[in-house]
């Protein structure tokens, strides 16, 4: 009953989506505002059903009815609570559900609180907004239903994929989606504009903090998924340039490009034209992200399923909407008007500097990620791009960017002084100097790049704090009268700042990990020492486990340095019965930012067991930077003038107090 | 400075970093890209030792042999050839005997390929994809090979773990 009533909500919204595809539209043609707020009711009462229709697979698999194909093929009565909920999206048919009650989330808020937007915009932007929502409904109920039956229901669930029963799979995907899908306000927005024929900084100022919101959620849930592949998969690795990666990484390079050329526009009312493109373009990537993982073209850990019915029809749904918008924006953008003048040298100079580098690493990102595809698909030869395509490629473009950071905040709109800027990034430079002379010495005879990007890091961390210091005009003037300025300043000011800092911060762990990695990979067996980094580990033992759905072996490792106990590492080798898989359980012991990890290989027969060890330094550092650029963005957003609408102040804030409270 | 001159510079600028690009793709496409091939295409095409490439297959029954300090050696076949393959270190948690297989590294002077990397991008009901195709290709896919294992029987689930739920 359950699964029947959750197919009907969906196949319920799909109705209501197809009326708010048609109806505001021609509501707004006949200038007809009852027929334009059909938009809203819509978009509230699709939200509604999508909803209802998730909470029933969610009960589905907390209630483990096996009678439905896909809590069968993904779940198993003795798993925990916790994993039968995520599991819920830890598979292909429940995650395309999570995408679509997302993007009907978004769809509710525009509709709730897009009461101060003009009325045939509203309309507009929701219709898009529809269209996108339609095809994603008929795509689920036409190839990926996940509420079939099965005849004859089994008893027992086949489990789910072991390595995806962590809390990562929690968090991770509901957040990359709420970073994904966000981004279809901007698009449904650019294209209401297209369609309208005009677009202000109003318009700037209202897709400026959509953005910024599915750019926070994007930033923080690739950081997760990164940290989850770190310590799940137990190769110690953070990044592997993997295609499924790197469809999260393009919508976030172009995302990031959008949030600082939507800020000229807000300003200076100029880049209009190209926000527009790159609103269009954001949103287009999302969806090819969700092509590459959701059709199972590639080669990758995360493509569950291969079956070409789904990836034609993505493919469908992608051509649609990135051709149709394209060709739209080819028709019309002449159409709207180009403003604000502004020399090279200036703040919207250095944002269309940002956009280029971003979009053209966007665009290495895209060709290395496509090319085997395209390749294969023409020649039928197969190639592997990895790693060091994307090192020789993406790097050389981020070097010039993290140098033009710190100038960027520091430069005037409309006309800038470089040498002015220059002067005031004195303190940073020399810090950056220094850091580089202290690291060099330090390592000598050790990596040479590697001081040189650390003194990079240096420089786009003091950077941002000169910027901030220069603002309150520190030590210039009495330090009390600098706290009470620091405190005016505008919280996007100092989220620039945290955000900007972010990247130092996270370039340093990323340096440090790669090029200061020790590891030790041998066979041991009890009561053998293992020496990684000045730390000696000590094999204990090996002691059997019994969890709720797996066995488990547990290796227990006492940590010493200098004679001294530090803790006990437990890395353990888990074998789930049900699918007969096994999965490593990486040890992590955090020192500082620096981790020591512990993963182990196959047991064998005289007693030995294989083991991984790895010492990386300041590998924490890594995600910090990316959560205090989230930060940034988050305080970014809770300033007035980003508040959606925000046109009475005094109103507005107090109405946000209420919420926060 | 001028609005033409101000928009020179700027689609100058844009042009320059677009040609940078370009040839930094361009490069590390030349020099980092790595070939797949199967035991058969590795005999056909004559690969010489040191160059590098992707090697697919399945691991042969009952050749994995382990050796000292992590050595491991075992045999890729592709029904057609097989080629013996050298890693040290450790096989990820997917790795069997008679499963799929993408190893990367270069054949010695001997010819045997010599791993730097051992990949099983899998699960137990998903072959890797290249491996798959060049199976299939040359006749050799059974089907069994993609289809979903039995259904374990839940009545074997220990009272024990009952009482956990």
């Amino acid at each position: 009953m359950i699964a029947e009533s959750g197919h009907y909500a969906l196949v319920l919204a799909l109705g209501l989506a197809l009326i708010q595809s048609i109806v505001p539209i021609i509501g707004a043609r006949w200038r007809d505002a009852a027929l334009m707020n059909v938009a809203r009711s819509t978009a509230l009462a699709q939200l509604l059903f999508v909803a209802a229709s998730f909470a029933a697979l969610v009960t589905l698999h907390v209630t483990s009815d096996f009678s439905v194909a896909n809590v069968y093929e993904n779940s198993h009565s003795l798993k925990p609570l916790l994993y039968k909920i995520t599991g819920v999206w830890g598979n292909h048919e429940g995650s395309m559900l999570l995408w679509v009650s997302i993007l009907a989330l978004f769809g509710g808020l525009v509709a709730a609180f897009g009461n101060n937007l003009p009325l045939s915009l509203r309309a507009h932007v929701l219709a898009v907004q529809a269209w996108v929502a339609s095809a994603f409904y008929l795509f689920i109920l036409i190839t990926s239903n996940p509420f079939l039956r099965i005849a004859n229901p089994p008893i027992e669930g086949r489990d789910l994929n072991p390595v995806l029963q962590d809390i990562g799979l929690a968090v991770h995907p509901p957040m990359l989606y709420l970073g994904y899908v966000g981004f279809s306000i901007s698009f449904s927005f650019a294209v209401a504009a297209l369609l309208e024929g005009k677009i202000d900084a109003a318009w700037a100022r209202w897709v400026r903090p959509w953005t910024l919101m599915a750019w926070i959620f994007l930033t923080l849930g690739i950081a997760m998924g990164s940290y989850w592949a770190y310590y799940e998969l137990g190769w110690g690795g953070w990044w592997f340039w993997d295609p499924v990666e790197n469809a999260s990484l393009m919508p976030w390079l172009a995302g990031t490009a959008l949030l600082h050329s939507a800020l000229v526009m807000e300003k200076r009312n100029a880049l209009k034209v190209w926000t527009v493109l790159l609103s269009i373009l954001t949103f287009s990537l999302s969806l090819l992200g969700t092509f590459l993982v959701r059709s199972g073209v590639l080669t990758s850990v995360h493509a569950f399923a291969t079956d070409p019915t789904r990836g034609v029809f993505i493919l469908l749904i992608l051509f649609v909407f990135i051709g149709g918008s394209l060709s739209l924006y080819a028709w019309r953008a002449p159409t709207l008007k180009q403003g604000g003048l502004f020399a090279p040298i200036s703040r919207e100079g250095a944002l269309v500097l940002n956009n280029l580098l971003l979009t053209t690493a966007c665009a290495t990102v895209f060709i290395g990620t496509l090319y085997p595809l395209a390749l294969e698909v023409l020649t039928g030869e197969k190639i592997s791009v990895g790693a060091p395509f994307f090192n020789f490629t993406f790097a050389p473009l981020f070097v010039p960017l993290l140098l033009a950071v710190p100038f960027g905040p520091l430069l005037a709109w409309k006309r800038g002084d470089l040498l002015g800027a220059a002067q005031r990034l004195m303190v940073a430079g020399i810090v950056a100097l220094v850091a580089i002379a202290v690291v060099f010495a330090w390592t000598y005879g050790g990596a040479t790049l590697a001081p040189l990007a650390i003194g990079l890091a240096a420089f786009v961390i003091m950077g941002a704090l000169c910027d901030l210091a220069e603002r309150i005009a520190l030590f210039r003037i009495p330090l009390s009268l600098s706290l009470r300025r620091a405190r005016g300043l505008p919280r996007a000011t100092w989220g620039t700042a945290f955000a900007h800092a972010g990247l130092g911060v996270a370039l340093i762990g990323i340096v440090c990990e790669t090029t200061w990695n020790s590891e030790y990979i041998g066979s041991m067996k009890p009561d053998d020492v293992a020496r990684v980094a000045g730390y000696e580990l000590r094999l204990d033992g090996l002691n059997p486990r019994q969890g709720p759905n797996f066995r488990e072996m547990v290796a227990q490792f006492t940590v010493t340095r200098d004679g001294e106990k530090v803790s006990v590492m437990t890395p353990s080798k888990r074998n789930f019965t049900t699918r007969g898989a096994s999965t490593t359980e990486a040890a992590l012991l955090t020192r500082g930012a620096s981790q020591l990890y512990i993963s182990l290989g196959d047991a064998s027969a005289d007693g030995t067991i294989a083991v991984r060890i790895y010492h990386k330094p300041l590998v924490l550092m890594i995600w910090w930077g990316p959560v205090l650029m989230a930060f940034g963005g988050l305080l970014s957003l809770s300033d007035r003038r980003l508040r959606v609408g925000a046109p009475k102040p005094a109103k507005a804030a107090a109405r946000a107090l209420q919420a926060a409270e | 400075m001028t609005r033409k001159q101000r928009r020179l510079t700027l689609i100058g600028c844009a042009l320059a970093v677009l040609a940078i690009a370009a040839g930094l793709v361009l490069n590390a496409l030349r020099d980092s890209i790595v070939f797949f091939s199967t035991p058969s295409m590795v005999a056909e095409k004559h690969l010489g030792p040191g160059k590098r490439f992707r090697l697919g297959g399945l691991v042969e029954q009952g050749s994995l042999k382990r050796g000292d300090n992590l050595a491991v050696t075992f045999t890729v076949g592709d029904g057609g050839a097989t080629l013996p393959v050298a890693y040290k270190g450790i096989l990820p948690d997917l790795f069997r005997e008679g499963q799929g297989v993408i190893a990367e590294g270069a054949l010695d002077a001997g010819g045997v390929f010599r791993a730097d990397t051992v990949l099983a991008k899998h699960d137990e009901t998903y072959m890797p994809k290249d491996v798959a195709d060049a199976l299939k290709k040359q006749g050799h896919w059974k089907d069994d090979y993609g289809k979903k294992p039995n259904n374990m029987p839940s009545a074997s689930a220990a009272p024990t773990q009952g009482a956990m739920r």
